[in-house]
């Protein structure tokens, strides 16, 4: 659809773009991005005709842009600026009207039928026909954005150029506006290029990106191929880290600030633990990064407290989320920085240890109560009543874990479980086969991401070696405070 | 329920033409009835038909309403009202192609040259024989006409895609330095001095049908010209680029609107010298009553700025009468308080 060659061009004497080249394919969503002054609008502007070609060629359905007539280009191409002049106050319908303007020819240029029909449709699709006869003036950034977006779309264009189009639009109107252009891209072949500042809305919704820096075409490909950690800390000059989108299969930059303080490197200590009847609990001054199948603050996060709750074997509710969420509300914890677990085991059968290694240390804390044991390997349905019997691990490091290093000290963690219930001789009591665990076992593992980096957790590596040992002390120390009290009447 | 009105108002311009065309009329009539000998409406009703339709006679007319009708107030009315409505049609499309609710016809400069070619023929006494007495109107035109040129040519010059900023600019220094020309001549002038001021000031005293002959195939050219633009004078409000965007030949267009709204603009200064506040004002009382849309705005200006200056006209003569005020100071004693209250009057009414 839309072939650039070898273009450079700019203001005056001074080229901007420098040997640019790339194509369009009809009906796709084709972003831009760099950072300020890489000829964003410079490209769009010289795309559009506004701005001179020094060299290099624009071709549009294979014909140079150069050799369209004013209004057969307006025709093709319509624009959507980043800012227009309204020196006078006309309605949403006089602008949108004219729109019009390039379809309509002899000399009274009356509005036909067909024009009429074409500009309600377009007011009705962005939604201003309300406004219809309001001065745009009286309009709010967002409206009057839609207001010129629907004057494009009545050029029934085959090409849509938008500079920054999000820009005065707040979360609702960006999702909708863009979701709008995506589908008329998949609907109508619209073909559409345009310009955005953020990386994340360029990578959800466009096919390809090109991204600039300093006039310069940097990679023009699929977003996820764009969006590479290193590519766009390069280009930025800013430190980003890349997650995936939770819903999406595309990578989102998130912005890491340089304010967070990173003084002390030792903050998970054994004083900060606080073991009572009804609850053990730990809260630390940073938030740490957490990996957890807690009742509350599961999954991935940042959590400041961390909850272990004793309740009673007969404990039993509909909605045990919302409860537990009331319970630490009424002890004076935020739930949504609190990473909360429950046990009917006995809390003062537990234990705890701190272990230390070369530049890092880790404080595990284990509960356990094994009348619900259960060996996985079988998958056995449960048939008997429900016994109450949990493990609930932490393991707290002081120290800056990859994601890998996170999962790998869960399974790491896990395995040295298992091993201390093996030796401890804990059976399925229905099977009567060795068990690896009760059916409500939980895990948690967090970090305080600062001091030694600690890339990966496998059981060979430091880290893995410190956690796999705590976790199997502690559970076998725990496992025999809770046998011993069960084994004497 | 009175918004409601308003709205109605504002969309039916048809009411807004009716009104307007009434209104001209009636001040025609006005302006040739009231002087001091007054003739009766009827009168020249009858006057303007003999003399239009061959074959019917104003024999029952007094001989002497004809000569002061025919002969002195009608033509007088008619320019006055030509002159109002090429300055108000030109000031509408230099503001929308300025895209600057200050600019009027004389921002080009285009007023200046004019006076300086009529300054000129005052200061050394030209007559020119084939003219006669009009060796004034022609020179003024003329030299309008190469101002035009020489204000466009530099705006090329400095910026080839003559953006706004650079035309203003350009009409602004050239104004200036034939500003200055004149008043150079008014120092040295001695006894020319009144008649120069006087023709500065704006007058349609002691003008014919001459005079209308010289306006009129300017006028017509002119505002059709610039109706014919309508369409991109209202795409160019939004910007250049985004009337570019829409489709319009932008620096094509913009030429063909500067060299319509001067010829206009030159035309009315050498028959009636600089009257201000026509063309700057005129445009925004409509743009407030009817809206910016050029198609429309246009052809309003047009027949407003010629009634409002027919009635300007009509004060000055009668107000100190038998002596005439220069018509220049009645159009902004009169003009700008009634513009001041509609001005507020509307700001007031959209914040309630």
């Amino acid at each position: 659809m839309i072939e650039i060659k070898n273009i450079s061009g700019g203001y005056f004497n001074e080229s901007v773009l420098k040997d640019i080249s790339f194509q369009v394919n009809k009906g796709e969503l084709f972003g831009v991005i760099g950072p300020n002054g890489s000829g964003k609008t410079t490209l769009l502007k010289t795309i559009s005709r506004i701005l001179p070609l020094k060299q290099g060629e624009i071709r549009i359905k294979g014909k140079q842009v150069s050799k369209y007539s004013a209004k057969n280009f307006a025709k093709l191409v319509a624009v959507l600026p980043q800012h227009s002049a309204q020196t006078f106050s006309y309605t949403v319908k006089e602008t949108v009207s004219l729109g019009r303007y390039a379809h309509q020819s002899g000399l009274f240029q009356s509005t036909s039928e067909e024009d009429e029909s074409i500009i309600q449709d377009v007011m009705k699709q962005t939604g201003v026909f309300e406004y219809r006869n309001d001065p745009i003036d009286m309009l709010s950034g967002g409206e009057r954005q839609r207001v010129f977006l629907a004057q494009a779309l009545a050029q029934d264009p085959e090409i849509l150029l938008l500079d920054e189009p999000t820009n005065h639009l707040d979360l609702a109107y960006q999702k909708e506006l863009l979701d709008v252009l995506k589908e008329w891209t998949n609907e109508k072949n619209l073909t559409v290029i345009s310009i955005f500042h953020d990386l994340n809305l360029a990578g959800l919704y466009c096919d390809r990106l090109l991204l600039l820096e300093e006039g310069r075409k940097v990679i023009c490909d699929t977003s996820n191929e764009v969006l590479k950690r290193e590519r766009i800390i390069n280009v930025y000059e800013t430190a980003i880290e890349e997650h995936p989108h939770p819903k999406v299969p595309k990578t989102q930059m998130m912005l890491v600030p340089t304010f967070s303080n990173k003084q002390e490197d030792l903050i998970i200590t054994k004083d900060l633990l606080k073991v009572t009847e009804e609850r053990i609990t730990l809260k630390t001054e940073e938030p740490l990064r957490t990996m957890s199948s807690g009742v509350t603050g599961s999954g991935v996060g940042w959590y400041t407290a961390f909850v272990n709750r004793h309740v009673d074997k007969n404990y039993n509710c509909t909605d045990h989320k919302l409860e537990m969420r009331k319970y630490l509300e009424k002890n004076g914890f935020y739930p949504n920085d609190t990473v909360g677990m429950m046990t009917a085991a006995r809390l003062s059968d537990g234990d705890y240890c701190v272990v230390e290694a070369d530049g890092f240390s880790a404080l595990i804390v284990v509960t356990a109560g094994v009348g619900n044991a259960v060996d996985a390997s079988l998958g056995k349905e449960r048939t008997i009543e429900f016994k109450p019997g949990t493990i609930n691990i932490w393991v707290l490091i002081n120290g800056e874990l990859s994601e890998e290093a996170f999962i790998q000290s869960i399974m790491t963690g896990t395995e040295a479980k298992v091993s201390a219930i093996q030796e401890m001789g804990i059976k399925d009591i229905e099977t009567n086969t060795i068990a690896t665990g009760t059916s409500t076992d939980s895990i948690l593992i967090g970090a305080s991401q600062r001091g030694k980096m600690l890339p990966y957790g496998g059981t060979s590596t430091p880290l893995g070696r410190l956690v796999g040992k705590g976790v199997y002390q502690c559970t076998k120390e725990a496992l025999k405070n809770y046998l011993k009290r069960n084994n004497t009447p | 329920m009175q918004k409601q009105f308003i709205r109605m108002f504002s969309e039916n311009k048809f009411i807004a033409y009716i009104t307007l065309i009434i209104l001209v009329v009636f001040t025609i009539l006005l302006g040739t009835s009231i002087g001091t000998v007054s003739v009766p409406f009827t009168s020249i009703i009858q006057i303007v038909f003999s003399k239009i339709i061959p074959g019917l006679s104003s024999d029952a007319v007094d001989s002497m309403y004809i000569n002061i009708v025919w002969n002195i107030r009608l033509p007088r009315v008619l320019l006055s009202g030509l002159v109002g409505a090429s300055l108000a049609i030109a000031g509408g499309a230099f503001q929308g192609l300025l895209r600057n609710p200050l600019a009027d016809p004389y921002t080009l400069g285009v007023s200046s040259g004019a006076s300086v070619g009529a300054v000129v023929t005052i200061f050394f006494g030209l007559s020119l024989p084939v003219l006669g007495s009009f060796t004034l109107p022609v020179f003024s035109i003329i030299a309008s006409f190469i101002t035009i040129f020489i204000v466009l040519f530099f705006a090329q010059r400095i910026d080839r895609t003559m953006r706004v900023e650079t035309i203003i600019l350009t009409g602004v220094i050239f104004s200036s330095f034939l500003g200055a020309l004149i008043s150079l001549m008014i120092a040295l002038t001695g006894d020319e001095l009144r008649q120069i001021i006087g023709w500065l000031l704006g007058s349609v005293s002691m003008r014919g049908w001459d005079h209308i002959k010289i306006i009129f195939p300017f006028f017509i050219v002119g505002s059709v010209i610039l109706m014919f633009h309508a369409k991109e004078l209202n795409a160019m409000s939004f910007g250049e680029e985004q009337a570019k965007h829409l489709g319009v030949n932008v620096e094509r267009k913009k030429m063909s609107i500067l060299i319509a709204g001067s010829i206009l603009t030159g035309a009315a200064v050498a028959v009636s010298g600089t009257i201000g506040f026509v063309g700057l004002v005129i445009p925004h009382f409509i743009r407030i009553l009817w809206g910016p849309n050029h198609v429309h705005l246009l052809p309003l200006s047009a027949l407003a700025g010629g009634s409002f200056l027919i009635l300007a006209d009509l004060v000055s003569r009668t107000i100190i009468s038998p002596s005439e005020l220069p018509i220049g100071v009645i159009t902004a004693l009169i003009g700008a308080p009634i513009f001041a209250v509609i001005l507020t009057k509307n700001r007031l009414e959209r914040r309630g």
